[in-house]
């Protein structure tokens, strides 16, 4: 419960790679399989602490199915099979032992399509804190509310409407809400599905800046189909490749000099 | 490019069988509506006559020389009878009086010892009383017997038809507000015959039922369709439940009669029983009412509560079942007032029976609304006829109530995203 609030903290565990910072997220030889089909070949990477990492891919190359496996999504889905070893700040978080449902509040995810519950904005941000008993009373519950609210730079549209439903929001406003709703657990990683796939160039401008400022706290990784939207949000890239790590590296460097050719394809639009 | 690339005759076709199925659908509602006007066109004019009963005016003398200090056994009907003599003195005889006698109900007695029980300070005091009129009065003041037949073929006699004109000239007897029919039970007099005891009855066969069909219902179907493993064995108990809603009712009647009544020796004609009965059939619909309305709450929000570390009994109580709430509430009204209508069952069971006394408690001997209809439809009186198709107005008042609450429930709750 400890390491969950302070997230700041380093954990001893973590391995320092020089010129990239600590790694929060270290995956080693992950398979998928759906029923008896793979759909992910021994990926490897480390995630950078405090950065945000994008896995970019054509449609049906893995990368979803990658993050679904940081949170333990993919234990929902029958049939689906996860192998390899994958560490949250040193802890295998695949191992039986560890308690998927502990495992969320410290993984925390956005998905593609906003997904606000049918309750109030509040009630939706205060739902995580008050399951995982984060708060010990109504003070400090609108404390973590507005907070959460505020970094997720929604609070001015409706600090004057906290208990009107929180699906009469706009598109790109129940996207925010999704996140605040993520932060307000305080996770120490955020899983982000193509958060602005189903938004507005607009909301999505919005939505990169909040990202960008939530990269100070949390460790983001985020799957997008815009390579525009990776290039201008990411420190970190990986291509994915019909269910392979094909490529990883400085988005800088992949974007500019990327080293395998069917990257090169992919960037420069010949496929995907 | 001059010529269209589609045949204009083509699309003239497409929007006339447009039309033309448009014109299908408005005659088959038009249909439906119609059967449904006739249905009440033909029910409430002639149920509407239970709602009145004929009464006759009499000043009863309340003689302790008759009914001595009250008790429950003295001849109160005698009190009737000599004030109904005293407004047709000429009439002499004991044939002529016997037919006199019949012009009033057995329940003018009941009536009397009623008003003494309450109050003791009546007798010796003479009293201005509406008593009820035999059912053959009331049928003749209603106009639903004529004096067409042959005097010999009919019960009234032209001479009783004869004191029934006069009294009407002379406004002592006409139709009153019928309220024993909404607070009595069943009788072998029409005019005594009251539809309060069906009710109870079906009031507490229905709670039995709600009781054990709802959570067993809503229950089994969360399992099924939130936490279940999909496999053959799930398979197999959904086709055996979708088999269960269609199974007839009058089995789900013999199963109760072989296992409630004979295994396990519960009380014969109870509404306990009748209600696990009406369980058994109502829970198949209520399990797939819910199971749908569970598989319309998007996907989206059972993953966004387990992203946040809800578990997934959490995810399922705190918002998937709220959201489908009106869908199960919807279906499982549906379902109460199918069972409410429902008689075959709870004829296995001997709800049938001829019960006079209201229901007080759930193993009391009790009969239901369609199981009440069922009973005057088959009497020989011809006064049944309106209390059949009064109780038939009666219970389909509670079905529209019921079905009407479930679509006032759904408005209310139901929530979009």
């Amino acid at each position: 419960m400890k390491n969950m609030i302070d997230q700041d903290t380093h954990s001893h565990l973590m391995h320092d790679v020089p010129g990239v910072g600590p790694i929060k997220v270290r995956a080693k030889g992950v398979n998928v399989f759906y029923s008896d089909k793979q759909a992910l070949f021994g990926i490897d990477l480390d995630v950078p602490e405090c950065q945000v990492t994008a896995l970019i891919g054509p449609s049906g190359c893995g990368k979803s199915t990658f993050l679904r496996c940081l949170n333990r999504m993919n234990d929902v889905i029958e049939n689906c099979r996860v192998e390899g070893v994958v560490e949250i700040a040193g802890e295998n978080i695949l191992d039986k032992k560890v308690d998927a449902v502990q495992l969320r509040a410290r993984v925390g995810m956005v998905f593609q399509k906003p997904n606000p519950f049918p309750k109030s904005i509040y009630e939706n941000v205060a739902y995580g804190p008050k399951i995982h008993g984060l708060v010990k009373n109504k003070d400090e519950m609108d404390e973590i509310v507005v907070k959460s609210l505020q970094r997720a730079s929604l609070w001015d549209e409706v600090k004057d409407r906290l208990h009107s439903p929180g699906t009469g929001l706009s598109g790109g406003q129940q996207q925010r809400l999704c996140i605040a709703r993520a932060i307000a657990v305080r996770p120490q990683v955020i899983l982000m599905d193509e958060p602005c796939s189903a938004l507005d160039p607009i909301a999505t401008a919005r939505i990169e800046e909040l990202i960008d400022e939530l990269k100070e706290k949390f460790t983001i990784i985020m799957v997008t189909h815009s390579m525009q939207q990776a290039a201008r949000v990411s420190q970190t890239t990986a291509y994915f490749h019909l269910g392979e790590l094909v490529e990883k590296g400085d988005t800088e460097k992949v974007f500019t000099q990327p080293d395998d050719e069917r990257t090169q394809a992919y960037i420069t639009g010949r496929i995907g | 490019m001059t010529k269209p690339f589609f045949d204009p005759a083509q699309l003239k076709k497409r929007h006339r069988a447009e039309r033309r199925f448009r014109l299908y659908g408005q005659l088959a509602i038009g249909l439906a509506l119609t059967f449904l006007l006739l249905i009440f066109a033909s029910l409430i004019p002639r149920g509407y006559g239970a709602f009145q009963q004929t009464e006759i005016k009499l000043d009863i003398v309340f003689d302790a020389g008759v009914i001595g200090d009250g008790g429950p056994q003295a001849d109160y009907q005698k009190l009737a009878r000599t004030a109904l003599r005293k407004i047709f003195p000429t009439v002499s005889g004991r044939k002529q009086k016997r037919k006199l006698y019949q012009l009033i109900s057995d329940g003018a007695g009941y009536q009397l010892n009623n008003l003494v029980k309450a109050d003791a300070g009546v007798i010796g005091t003479t009293r201005s009383l509406w008593v009820l009129a035999s059912d053959d009065v009331d049928m003749y003041a209603k106009g639903n017997v004529g004096k067409d037949l042959e005097e010999g073929d009919r019960i009234l006699q032209d001479i009783q038809i004869d004191w029934i004109e006069t009294l009407q000239k002379s406004g002592q007897m006409e139709a009153r507000f019928n309220s024993r029919f909404f607070t009595l039970g069943d009788s072998r007099e029409p005019e005594l015959a009251g539809i309060f005891g069906a009710m109870t009855g079906s009031f507490f066969t229905l709670l039995v039922c709600f009781g054990l069909s709802f959570p067993l219902g809503v229950l089994a179907a969360i399992y099924l369709q939130e936490f279940a493993r999909k496999g053959w064995f799930s398979d197999f108990i959904e086709i055996n439940i979708n088999n269960l809603a269609a199974v007839p009712s009058i089995v789900f009647g013999l199963l109760g009669l072989a296992i409630f009544l004979n295994f396990l020796g519960l009380p014969r004609s109870a509404p306990l029983v009748g209600g696990i009965v009406l369980a058994l059939m109502t829970l198949p619909t209520i399990i797939i009412a819910s199971r749908a309305a569970l598989k319309s709450v998007p996907p989206s929000i059972r993953e966004a509560a387990l992203a946040l570390g809800a578990s997934p009994m959490q995810g399922v109580f705190h918002h998937v079942l709220p959201s489908a709430m009106p869908g199960i509430m919807t279906g499982s009204i549906i379902g109460m007032a199918q069972a409410l209508g429902e008689s075959a069952p709870l004829l296995m069971i001997g709800m049938v029976a001829f019960i006079v006394d209201i229901p007080a408690d759930f193993i009391d001997p009790a009969t239901a609304l369609p199981v009440q209809i069922f009973i005057w439809a088959d009497s020989p009186e011809r006064a049944f006829v309106e209390k059949t198709a009064a109780g038939i107005l009666v219970l389909l008042a509670f079905l529209v109530v019921m079905n009407l609450s479930a679509i006032l429930l759904r408005r209310k709750f139901e929530r979009r995203w």
